[in-house]
């Protein structure tokens, strides 16, 4: 039996690393795609004919496109991302720093939203159709149906603008103690938990009804069992599964949530280089970010699968 | 049950037959979303001032008799931004849902009745293409080729047809293990035929309400996207284009910040509203 649980783990894994080829030849070309020379706008309007020639050259933009992919991706598992094309710096540099920076935020959120959502999520499925469980769904729900920089302007406008006090803005490289570091992470932490619980709890509480609408524990609450105990002994333990599967799920939704969120309160993390990157059309930069956090998605939707099939006691 | 009763009893007072019954909650999500598409149809008839003007002497100026919603950070008159901008927000994203639903589920419905490599190639490849998170697929293509509204109505709607693909191919596969079809198979009927008078009339409601939940996915990341100045530039401005525009006014708590916001929210709720209060019938029409 255990066979079958290695086996489908493996073909998950296998997925993941195909997905992976597929979804890096995606944003390759992508990048790619641009209309118009990039030597050539590089070099801006007065470079000569000669000079747009050698930077081709010296750039392998002369050779075709799937010899440049193959040197792309080769580059990028050797560790080396390329050159910015902004400022000349190696684009691993650029993102090291903020790479951690993002990180740290995406920790203390996954530190508050997860203890937060799984409580909020399994007592209102114990509670089911009381009005605590109702409340707690429309709030999930009008959470969920609004844009992530709602959230975040609503934030700054009742704790900074009406109640004044945290700091509107944020700016990770002036911290001097502890006082500043939590006004700093408090917004941007305080919009992602939002944004990221309200996944949570829906998921979460889905999974705790399904498994409270099984025969078995129908049968236990018939044995008189009574409701806590039906709960966390005989439910919870089945249910853990896919609460897990759900809390990683829910996770990758942190990735759309960073980059709002990074931008808005001017936090200097991988999604803003991105967007900033972005505008400046510094393509580089673009696919070594892209990667990065596709790479992420996936680890953290893989992980969700692998749980799920590890948690499944059918296939034990 | 009581459905029937209660059901020629709406039909009776309010006198008309539609034949399918929202509740209360579904009818107001219905007449909001209503609402917001003939603001975005005849937007230029009922704006109080011209888009662009600025008409306001004060920026960020608060609501009062002349601007109801307050003015932007020119001084310019919210409402009419506002009006305006629904023209774009519901404009692109429901062209983009329409076709992100059409090609997935026709993409869907074919996988499901062929099988075989077909099915298995494009599952694989759509599934692929949904493990890259969506607010990054725009960043990515808006960086290669550039933010017009016809390149936005084709990402997203990209985006979003792995999604729909999945959805239909589900019901779609149900549905292909039926007797009829096997029926209909035997015939001699062609694939074309399969999907399109057999499959189709069996699963539209469920798609329907799917697509109603993808257009509120889709107006989010538009408005995403708009807000991070990627979507639609200006001059003109659909609403989370609105909010980047104002939010220097944030500090001052601007209501020129909130409102674009507001129209977003009461949009994507109601369409969430009635998806959630669609008649029994319309939604499991495949059970």
């Amino acid at each position: 039996m255990n066979n079958r649980v290695l086996s489908l783990v493996l073909s998950r894994l296998l997925i993941a690393v195909i997905t992976l080829v597929i979804v890096s030849f995606a944003v390759f070309f992508a990048t790619t795609l641009l209309p118009g020379d990039t030597a050539s706008i590089l070099l801006g309007q007065a470079a000569t004919p000669e000079a747009v020639e050698g930077l081709r050259k010296a750039m392998h933009l002369d050779e075709p496109a799937i010899l440049r992919f193959l040197r792309w991706i080769v580059g990028l598992l050797q560790g080396d991302l390329g050159t910015s094309y902004a400022n000349e710096m190696p684009v691993a540099d650029l993102i090291g720093g903020r790479f951690v920076n993002t990180l740290q935020l995406a920790g203390v959120t996954a530190l508050f939203s997860v203890p937060i959502a799984l409580t909020l999520g399994i007592t209102a499925a114990m509670l089911r159709g009381s009005l605590y469980d109702r409340i707690v769904t429309v709030l999930t729900i009008g959470v969920i149906s609004v844009p992530e920089f709602m959230i975040a302007t609503s934030a700054v406008l009742i704790f900074a603008v009406y109640l004044k006090w945290l700091p509107a803005l944020s700016f990770a490289n002036e911290v001097t103690s502890l006082t500043d570091l939590l006004r700093i992470y408090a917004m941007p932490v305080i919009t992602l938990t939002f944004v990221i619980s309200a996944q949570m709890i829906r998921m979460t509480r889905a999974a705790v009804i399904e498994t409270l609408n099984t025969p078995y524990v129908e049968m236990a609450l018939l044995k008189g069992a009574s409701r806590p105990r039906m709960v966390f002994r005989h439910a919870l333990p089945n249910a853990l599964g896919p609460i897990v599967n759900a809390v990683a799920l829910s996770l990758s939704y942190l990735l759309g949530g960073v980059i709002i969120v990074e931008t808005i309160f001017n936090y200097p993390g991988i999604a803003k280089l991105m967007v900033d990157a972005v505008s400046t059309r510094d393509l580089p930069l673009i696919q070594s970010c892209a990667m990065i956090f596709c790479l992420g998605y996936l680890l953290l939707i893989t992980t969700a699968d692998i749980i799920a099939i590890l948690s499944n006691p059918r296939l034990r | 049950m009581t459905m029937t009763h209660s059901e020629t009893k709406a039909a009776r007072i309010s006198g008309i037959r539609l034949g399918y019954r929202f509740n209360i909650v579904g009818m107001v999500g219905l007449s909001i979303i209503l609402c917001w598409a003939l603001v975005a149809i005849f937007a230029p008839l009922i704006i109080p001032y011209p888009v662009g003007e600025i008409a306001d002497l004060d920026y960020f100026g608060p609501m009062s008799r002349d601007f109801w919603l307050g003015s932007d950070y020119l001084g310019r008159d919210m409402l009419s931004r506002i009006l305006m901008g629904a023209r774009y927000t519901v404009g692109i994203s429901l062209a983009a849902v329409t076709i992100a639903c059409f090609s997935g589920v026709v993409l869907g419905m074919i996988a499901a009745v062929a099988g075989g490599w077909l099915d298995t190639l494009l599952s694989r490849f759509l599934d692929a293409l949904n493990s890259i998170p969506s607010k990054l697929f725009g960043l990515v293509v808006v960086a290669a080729v550039g933010s017009s509204i016809p390149v936005l109505i084709l990402t997203l709607s990209i985006i979003y047809i792995p999604g729909a693909y999945r959805f239909a191919r589900a019901l779609a596969v149900n549905i292909n293990a039926m007797d009829f079809i096997t029926v209909a198979r035997i015939r001699g009927e062609s694939t074309l035929y399969l999907i399109r008078s057999e499959i189709l009339p069996n699963i539209i409601g469920p798609v329907l309400a799917d697509l109603g939940i993808r257009f509120v996915f889709i107006v989010l990341l538009l408005s995403g996207l708009s807000f991070l100045g990627l979507g639609v530039q200006p001059p003109y401005a659909d609403w989370g284009a609105l909010v980047r525009e104002n939010i220097g006014g944030l500090p001052f708590g601007a209501p020129a910040v909130m409102f674009p916001s507001l129209a977003i929210a009461s949009l994507t709720i109601s369409v969430n509203l009635l998806i959630d209060n669609l008649p029994q019938k319309i939604r499991d029409r495949s059970e």
